[in-house]
């Protein structure tokens, strides 16, 4: 057990050492630097490698690069340089090349307010880069939890070979938390599945039980080719339809076979609440005090924190909905995640709490909602 | 034909790549056979090189070939490469992009690359257009030369690639052309082979687009046109400085030895692994 006062930003590097991150490349950006600051000094240490890149569109292909040479790999961001991300997040959802992506949100559209929060991206983390792909979306709400999810998000990026995306915001990134973290042998990582069949055999992206194919390092023996072009099994590119579409549709299943393991959440007093809030990030810390307080007063009051945010809790929010009369959306955007609840449990359900000035969503704003109506 | 297979097949991938996707008359095959053929005299193991391309009708060479081959985005080879050669320093990676590709998208990486001198050789098969888009005028284009999107002729100068990799910080330098296959083959054995930041840039042309557009004739002469317009170094160093910049000047342009990048990243590491940091466990852990 390590006990120590840290930023979310720092228990990111260190969930990423515990998890086997042994590549990083990155650009400077505030409210995000400190990763790559703390990163330069501790990877060298371990034999890792640490590169800071001309921009953030060579950071995420250094990345994947790297991984695809057979190292555990991360790089982290703000608002403007996740937006440079977005085509290498689309190419290594493509190639299957697991990656780490941390987006720690500032208040934008634009150069925005470098150091103000805000849960902006939800929607860009979803749907940035062009096309129909899956993609994995954890947002921390302590110091504690971004070291936690950090290795969740290496371990479901090598266990499906897709990128994940680690949306921090300002204030968890920045905030200094007492925490106590497990000694690294204690983490136990998941390591990529590697191919072992005889080269001439070798299929890249052929069919697997788990349709999460096998992966080859390059620079093993087995020569294979990777492309953004759509694939055949071999990964040669091809234009016809019955290779496209069994393309399609098993990276789409790699996930949502498995969204119970994927799906991460906590939720307290459901069951008797008329009214329940769904939060995550700093805005479920806020939710939380304003539960509590609530709770004091006397009124019935559910909780529900997504850590997992892509793919949507879909199933969580329909039996919530089922049983409250409303769902309470605090969020520090103009309502992005409010969109998913309301397609589950319907408009009429839905009250949102937005704020999309950098200031947090305080309790009293989700107290007067709940006493609103 | 002879009983006796060309040496160049055991470095192609035979199942469902052939017929390429390149324009008969293309030069980019040259360019690929001229890369087969540097590796081949080498004798080094296919499975010790990696090609990696962007995109373009020169980001297709590698599908071809029976490498770990890997097929990125527009521009950023350079960026997939740096990273992948850090997690692989053994790797001989090689880089193949058009001169759209390499000097417009890709022009930010290409500068890093060569002030990094990370041991990549870099090859740009400069055909001074985008071709497989229809033939828009690239960052190579002649002054005056017409294309789809400068339909009144270009009006912007041409990048001088060689020129700006030294100034970056490369190692190694060169410039030969289609015509000169032999002396292609030369230049990239000779590039592979340097520990550093290394370009070639393999003069090509692009007789669908550029060459229709400008009533430059066919393949054929447009390869004679290679011929004709450029000189050796030696033979460049009698000509006076005008003659010498309507020509195409062949040769190593620039060869030095200089502290290669992943050779100095591991001197970071024997440096953080040498004295105790601010760790963890260091800084108040128990």
């Amino acid at each position: 057990m390590i006990v120590k006062l840290m930023q979310g930003n720092e228990a990111v590097s260190w969930g990423a050492l515990a998890a086997g991150c042994r590549f990083y490349a990155g650009y400077p950006i505030t409210p995000s630097t400190e990763v790559a600051e703390m990163l330069s000094i501790e990877l060298p240490k371990i034999g890792g490698k640490f590169i800071q890149m001309e921009d953030e569109i060579a950071s995420l292909a250094a990345c994947i690069g790297a991984s695809v040479g057979g190292l555990k790999s991360m790089t982290a961001t703000s608002g403007p340089g996740f937006s440079l991300m977005q085509e290498h997040i689309g190419y290594a959802a493509m190639t299957e090349v697991p990656c780490v992506i941390v987006n720690v949100q500032r208040l934008g559209p634009s150069t925005g307010q470098p150091t103000s929060a805000s849960q902006g991206d939800v929607m860009q983390a979803r749907w940035g880069t062009h096309g129909d792909h899956p993609i994995i979306v954890l947002s921390p709400t302590s110091v504690r939890e971004s070291f936690d999810l950090t290795v969740t998000a290496f371990n479901f990026s090598e266990k499906f070979r897709t990128p994940v995306i680690l949306l921090l915001d300002e204030v968890i990134g920045h905030m200094r938390e007492k925490v106590e973290l497990p000694d690294f042998d204690k983490v136990q990582p998941i390591e990529r599945e590697l191919n072992s069949v005889p080269p001439e055999w070798y299929m890249p992206y052929g069919d697997s039980p788990t349709d999460v194919p096998p992966m080859s390092n390059f620079g093993t023996g087995y020569r294979y080719h990777i492309t953004g072009l759509f694939h055949d099994q071999k990964g040669y590119p091809t234009q016809r339809l019955d290779e496209i579409d069994p393309w399609i549709e098993r990276v789409h299943r790699k996930i949502e076979r498995n969204l119970d393991e994927i799906i991460l959440y906590e939720e307290e007093e459901t069951d008797s609440a008329r009214t329940v809030i769904l939060s995550y990030g700093a805005s479920a810390r806020s939710a939380r005090q304003a539960a509590r307080i609530g709770r004091q007063q006397g009124l019935k009051i559910g909780l529900v924190t997504l850590q997992t945010i892509w793919p949507f809790a879909e199933e969580v929010v329909d039996r919530v909905a089922h049983n409250a009369r409303r769902i309470i959306v605090p969020e520090m955007n103009l309502g992005q995640l409010a969109l998913e609840v309301e397609r589950v449990a319907g408009r009429q359900k839905v009250v949102r709490v937005n704020r999309a000035n950098g200031e947090m969503v305080t309790p009293q704003m989700i107290l007067d909602a709940i006493k609103g109506d | 034909m002879s009983g006796e297979e060309h040496s160049a097949y055991t470095y192609l991938r035979q199942t469902k790549k052939f017929p390429n996707v390149w324009c008969s008359g293309c030069g980019i095959g040259i360019v690929m056979g001229s890369l087969i053929r540097a590796i081949d005299r080498m004798g080094l193991d296919k499975d010790d090189i990696a090609i990696v391309s962007g995109i373009g009708c020169t980001g297709r060479m590698p599908v071809y070939m029976d490498f770990n081959t890997m097929h990125t985005t527009h521009g950023r080879a350079l960026a997939f490469a740096t990273g992948l050669k850090l997690a692989q320093p053994r790797l001989h990676v090689i880089v193949v992009m058009g001169d759209g590709d390499a000097l417009a998208i890709g022009g930010n990486h290409f500068i890093h690359s060569a002030r990094r001198n990370i041991d990549i050789t870099a090859i740009v098969v400069n055909n001074t257009i985008y071709g497989m888009t229809g033939g828009q005028y690239s960052p190579t284009t002649p002054i005056d030369g017409r294309a789809t999107t400068a339909p009144y002729g270009n009006i912007e100068q041409p990048l001088p690639m060689c020129e700006l990799a030294i100034a970056a910080g490369a190692s190694f330098v060169a410039r030969s052309t289609v015509y000169h296959a032999v002396e292609l083959d030369r230049i990239l054995e000779q590039a592979i082979r340097k520990h550093g930041f290394s370009l070639v840039e393999a003069r090509s042309y692009c007789h669908t687009t550029y060459g229709r557009i400008n009533k430059l004739g066919s393949a054929v002469d447009m390869m004679r046109s290679l011929k004709e317009n450029s000189v050796s170094l030696a033979q460049a160093e009698k000509l006076t400085p005008e003659e010498r910049s309507a020509r195409i000047v062949r040769g190593v342009l620039w060869d030095v030895e200089k502290p290669e990048y992943t050779d100095l990243y591991d001197n970071v590491i024997e440096r953080a692994q040498g004295k105790s940091g601010p760790g963890l466990r260091n800084a108040g852990g128990h």
